[in-house]
């Protein structure tokens, strides 16, 4: 056994050495390397094929490309919203599939159940009133402290789930069928059988997603996150309206739950009330702390992790979730701030500074 | 459709919704203890309560070998059998959920506090190798006798792991947590006899009328669940208030760090908190059998987010809150369902919780701990 | 020079049984340096908590240059232009230095999700002025060097300074220090005061809550003694100093104050 803890700092070790490497890159070197990274994913569906390394990616019993959308994606944008209302602001939602499911019934409702919409007017529209139930939700509850938000916002996710099943007008158990799918675009058509075009938009929604949330990380508005994070009443004696900025979290991670519930709903046309157990919302936040709560890229690897290993690991199916969970424990007491930690500060781009310094010297 | 249901069976709905209520209120003193001492979730009590449930059902069907008759027959049992049968499989549902609850935090917790010891080594290397040969062999009896095997090496490698002396941050407790609910029900998922299937529990008492009052029938189960209830409730205040492990538990709750300074043994009293907390949630589980006749391996999940929901209700941290939350959420939801229908039982649960927090942000009799002070 | 900027009008404070504050009336002048002493639990870091939103008293008013603070929220009053410290030092300890005082400089600055989403000119005018604002408070109180050091990993010492540096960004008038000194050393107390008195020909008005006796006695214009509640004394330092009631009341505590 300290043969395989060898191994893992091994393993480790050369993380660290390449993210180490990674950084001493100059502007361009890193552009590429960037670059082809993204060319990579893009090409994921693929990898099956790839020799070696498709026997290690694949998935037994399920096709690849349909893992990695209905699974993979889903669970990353999830986890990247998530991530903001736990991990950056500390603010503890154990109701966050209420959300998904108010996405993915906003465009089964407007495209099929009692509208006519195309989907892709349905995925803002089902944005902003995912992000209404947000702000409806946050406005009473987030005045009160960690638990008990943890315990409301619970039960929110049952109440969402309980009101669709007993709600004739939104299909009740019978679930919403023949949403539409997104339309033909960039010379991709969404059909039944093909999750590929799917996967190409989930990642694009992604990448758009990490965008947009490093640039609010990086600003006065991710600061104030962590700071209520770390010390609520020193943040709020600071300055920061804490209330505000609550809410503004509480919102965006509404709204990327309800994206990731617009892209699901497009893509299996077909949901009902049993797609969004209480049991998920346990799951996301699990995926957002093994992978690194309050690490954007931890998170998104949580994600990857806890959609795709059930997947891989079909060979003792009845057995994963008891190995799933024995995982959480093992996880927890031997690296409980997740596999990737969050980074204080921007050290690595003090790193380079003073590595190009070297270099002017040398 | 709002009929007046609720007013013809008022009685009934009070009487009934009393008895859950009850056993809400016994397992949501659970959360109570462990919160008050350690501000912790335990999310992994409901599972200590349905295993509660399978130590009934082992100490009905094996230890007392009562048959289970399919045909409407029940082997009743009368007078003095009947007591010291039920008090029987209640020691025994109560001694499952306690060392449920005790092992639990060994495992799950005790190492994140910094603290960790070789118990919990030893127990967490024994689930690692049983988990990693599971990837090679996928049979019971070998994965065992590897995990056995490799246990010692690694139970060592493990103790020299464990970070000492440092706490984890606090989502850490509340994933371990998850991830303990989530293995202890599915390894009764998988392992017990009928695996996920529902089990009938056997039924000794027969459930006739004991008294009759307001026009309506107390059935005796009912009765022996609400004064059950009571009762234990009663000798866990006492314990807590006039026994010294009492004291220690009420101290740590105040403040752990002075509390250690003063020379309390403060890990003593954590196992102390888990063990009662356990031993409510086993009585629960017996006088759930009790009524309801089953158990099932993921029985603990929902009743466990109603007791929590009940005790913060009530004022986590807060033993009369426990109680007073349990009954009015059993009561609640039985009218509710009478006015709006069965089926929006556990919404009106919900919302009753979020008008409450509301008024009063720390629910209805407030936390009994002290505030955190600027 | 003598305008009032803080009036402490009257203030009683109860916490259940506790009265902290007894009908403390205290006015700090626009530019001077007031040093709060009193024994162990007199009522010192209850007076920031009220004069900062953090408790409402039971009785009595706060204003602040005649403007009542009663209704305004903590970070309003922050806004307002009063800054403080902890006692007990309260940083945000996984952020960095600089980070740090960048929150405390935030509180001056507009833009706000979609300024950041869209990167807007003004937010990144916004952004640079902070982060250059926040450097030079870091390097005014002498811990640039660890700018990028989280704070839980800096050394006490400059913990205790990043806190000042923090509370300066938020560009208050008057700057509320709780024991800043506390756990230093005779040096450090001695360049700490050479700090506090640059703070004050900056042009701020500071209110220091101090335990030893020398430290306020050398830095402050004026000096206000609590005792249980109470307010004793309340004039020049060395009018203080000889005022039998503050005598009485440090006796036998001010060698074990530290
Ligand atoms: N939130 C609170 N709840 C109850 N009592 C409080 C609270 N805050 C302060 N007190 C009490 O008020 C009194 C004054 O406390 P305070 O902290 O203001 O004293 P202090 O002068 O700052 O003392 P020290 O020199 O120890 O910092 C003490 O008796 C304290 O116990
Ligand atoms: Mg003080």
């Amino acid at each position: 056994m300290s043969l395989v803890l060898n191994f893992w700092l091994r393993v480790t070790a050369l993380f660290s050495g390449f993210g180490e490497q990674f950084r001493a890159m100059n502007k361009w070197q890193r552009y590429s390397a960037y670059g082809l990274g993204v060319v990579a994913l893009y090409l994921l569906p693929y990898w099956p094929d790839v020799p070696v390394l498709g026997q290690i990616v694949n998935t037994p019993g399920s096709q690849f490309e349909t893992v990695l959308n209905d699974q993979v994606v889903i669970f990353v944008l999830i986890a990247l919203g998530l991530n903001v209302v736990v991990g950056i602001a500390g603010l503890l939602d154990l109701g966050y599939v209420g959300f998904y499911a108010v996405g993915a019934y906003v465009t089964a409702i407007l495209t099929s159940a009692h509208g006519n919409l195309p989907w892709l007017l349905a995925l803002p529209i089902a944005v902003v009133i995912s992000m209404l139930f947000g702000l409806i939700l946050g406005t009473p509850t987030l005045r009160l402290r960690g638990d008990y938000l943890a315990i409301v916002t619970l039960g929110f996710g049952e109440i969402i789930r309980l009101t669709a099943k007993n709600m004739d007008w939104l299909g009740a158990s019978r679930g919403i069928s023949n949403i539409k799918k997104p339309p033909s675009m960039f010379g991709l058509k969404f059909g039944v059988l093909d999750a590929k075009p799917y996967f190409y938009l989930g990642l694009t929604m992604v990448f758009i997603v990490i965008f947009i949330l490093h640039r609010l990380e990086y600003s006065r508005v991710g600061r104030a996150w962590v700071a209520i994070r770390e010390d609520e009443d020193a943040a709020e004696l600071m300055g920061v309206n804490t209330f505000k900025f609550k809410l503004w979290a509480f919102t965006i991670g509404a709204g990327i739950g309800g994206l990731a519930g617009v892209h699901y709903a497009g893509k299996v046309g077909f949901i009902n009330p049993d797609n969004f157990p209480l049991q998920l919302s346990i799951l996301f936040l699990a995926a957002v702390v093994l992978g690194g709560s309050g690490n954007m890229y931890g998170a998104i690897l949580g994600g990857i992790l806890v959609a795709y290993m059930p997947e891989r690991l079909r060979n003792f199916s009845d057995k994963r979730i008891l190995v799933f969970g024995i995982v959480l424990v093992l996880m927890m007491v031997f690296r409980p701030e997740g596999i990737l930690p969050k980074r204080v500060g921007n050290e690595h781009k003090k790193r380079r500074a003073k590595s190009q310094e070297g270099e002017v010297a040398s | 459709m709002p009929d007046w249901l609720i007013i013809r069976t008022f009685w009934e709905l009070t009487v009934t919704g009393l008895a859950l209520g009850s056993i809400y209120a016994l397992v949501a003193l659970g959360y109570t203890l462990v919160y008050g001492v350690l501000r912790l979730i335990n999310f992994a009590h409901s599972e200590i309560f349905m295993v509660g449930t399978f130590g009934a059902l082992l100490a009905s069907s094996q230890f007392l070998s009562i048959p289970l008759l399919e045909d409407g027959n029940y082997p009743y049992r009368t007078g003095m059998t009947l007591i010291i049968f039920l008090v029987f499989i209640m020691l025994i549902a109560m001694l499952f959920s306690g060392i449920g609850a005790v092992v639990l935090e060994r495992v799950a917790y005790r190492p994140l506090r910094g603290n960790g010891d070789a118990f919990g080594a030893i127990v967490l290397a024994f689930l690692t190798t049983f988990i990693v040969s599971l990837v090679f062999v996928d049979q019971a009896k070998i994965n065992v006798i590897i995990a056995l095997l490799a246990t010692a090496p690694i139970s060592y490698a493990y103790m020299r792991f464990f970070k000492q002396g440092r706490k984890a941050p606090r989502l850490a407790f509340l994933i371990s947590a998850i991830g303990a609910s989530t293995a202890i029900s599915e390894a009764v998922g998988v392992w017990s006899k009928h695996g996920r299937d529902q089990y009938q529990t056997p039924r000794l008492l027969e459930k006739k009328t004991l008294f009759t009052m307001f026009g309506t029938d107390v059935r005796i189960d009912y009765a022996i669940v609400i004064v059950g209830a009571l009762l234990m409730m009663t000798a866990l205040t006492l314990f807590v208030n006039k026994t010294r492990l009492g004291r220690g538990v009420r101290a740590v709750a105040q403040d752990a760090e002075t509390s250690r300074i003063l020379g309390v043994n403060v890990d003593l009293i954590i196992i102390v908190t888990f063990a009662l907390g356990g031993v409510m949630a086993g009585g629960a589980a017996m006088l759930f059998t009790l009524v309801y006749d089953q158990t099932r391996f993921n029985i603990g999940f929902i009743l466990g987010v109603k007791s929590f929901t009940a005790a913060v209700l009530g004022g986590i941290g807060n033993l009369k809150g426990a109680l007073l939350g349990g009954l009015l959420l059993g009561l609640v939801e039985n009218y509710g369902s009478a006015i709006f229908g069965g089926q929006w039982k556990d919404v009106i649960a919900f919302v009753v919780l979020l008008v409450v927090l509301m008024f009063r942000p720390t629910g209805l009799l407030g936390e009994s701990l002290g505030k955190a002070r600027v | 020079m003598s305008e009032v900027l803080l009036d402490f009008n009257n203030v009683t404070m109860q916490f259940g049984g506790v009265t902290a504050l007894n009908e403390v009336s205290l006015q700090i002048k626009q530019g001077e340096i007031l040093g709060l002493i009193g024994p162990n639990g007199a009522g010192k870091t209850t007076c920031f908590n009220v004069m900062t939103g953090v408790y409402a008293p039971t009785l009595g008013t706060v204003s602040f240059e005649g403007k009542n603070l009663a209704k305004l929220k903590r970070f309003e009053i922050t806004k307002v232009g009063i800054a403080r410290t902890f006692q007990n030092i309260r940083l945000f300890s996984e952020m960095t230095a600089l980070e740090n005082v960048m929150v405390g400089a935030d509180a001056r600055k507009k833009a706000s999700v979609g300024g950041a989403i869209l990167r807007t000119s003004r937010q990144r005018h916004e952004e640079k002025e902070s982060r250059e604002r926040s450097m030079e408070l870091l390097q005014f109180m002498g811990i640039s060097d660890r700018a990028e050091t989280a704070a839980r990993n800096l050394p006490y010492g400059y913990q205790r300074r990043l806190e000042i540096a923090r509370a300066l960004a938020t560009e208050p008038k008057l700057l509320c220090l709780d024991e800043p000194a506390a756990g230093f050393n005779p040096a450090e107390k001695e360049e700490l005061n050479e700090l506090i008195l640059k703070i004050r020909e900056q042009g701020y008005t500071v209110l220091l809550i101090e335990h030893d006796m020398n430290v306020v006695m050398k830095v402050s214009d004026r000096v206000a003694v609590l005792d249980f509640g109470q307010k004793i004394a309340d004039g020049l330092p060395a009018d203080v100093r000889n005022n039998p009631a503050v005598i009485a009341a440090y006796l036998g505590v001010e060698d074990n104050a530290s």
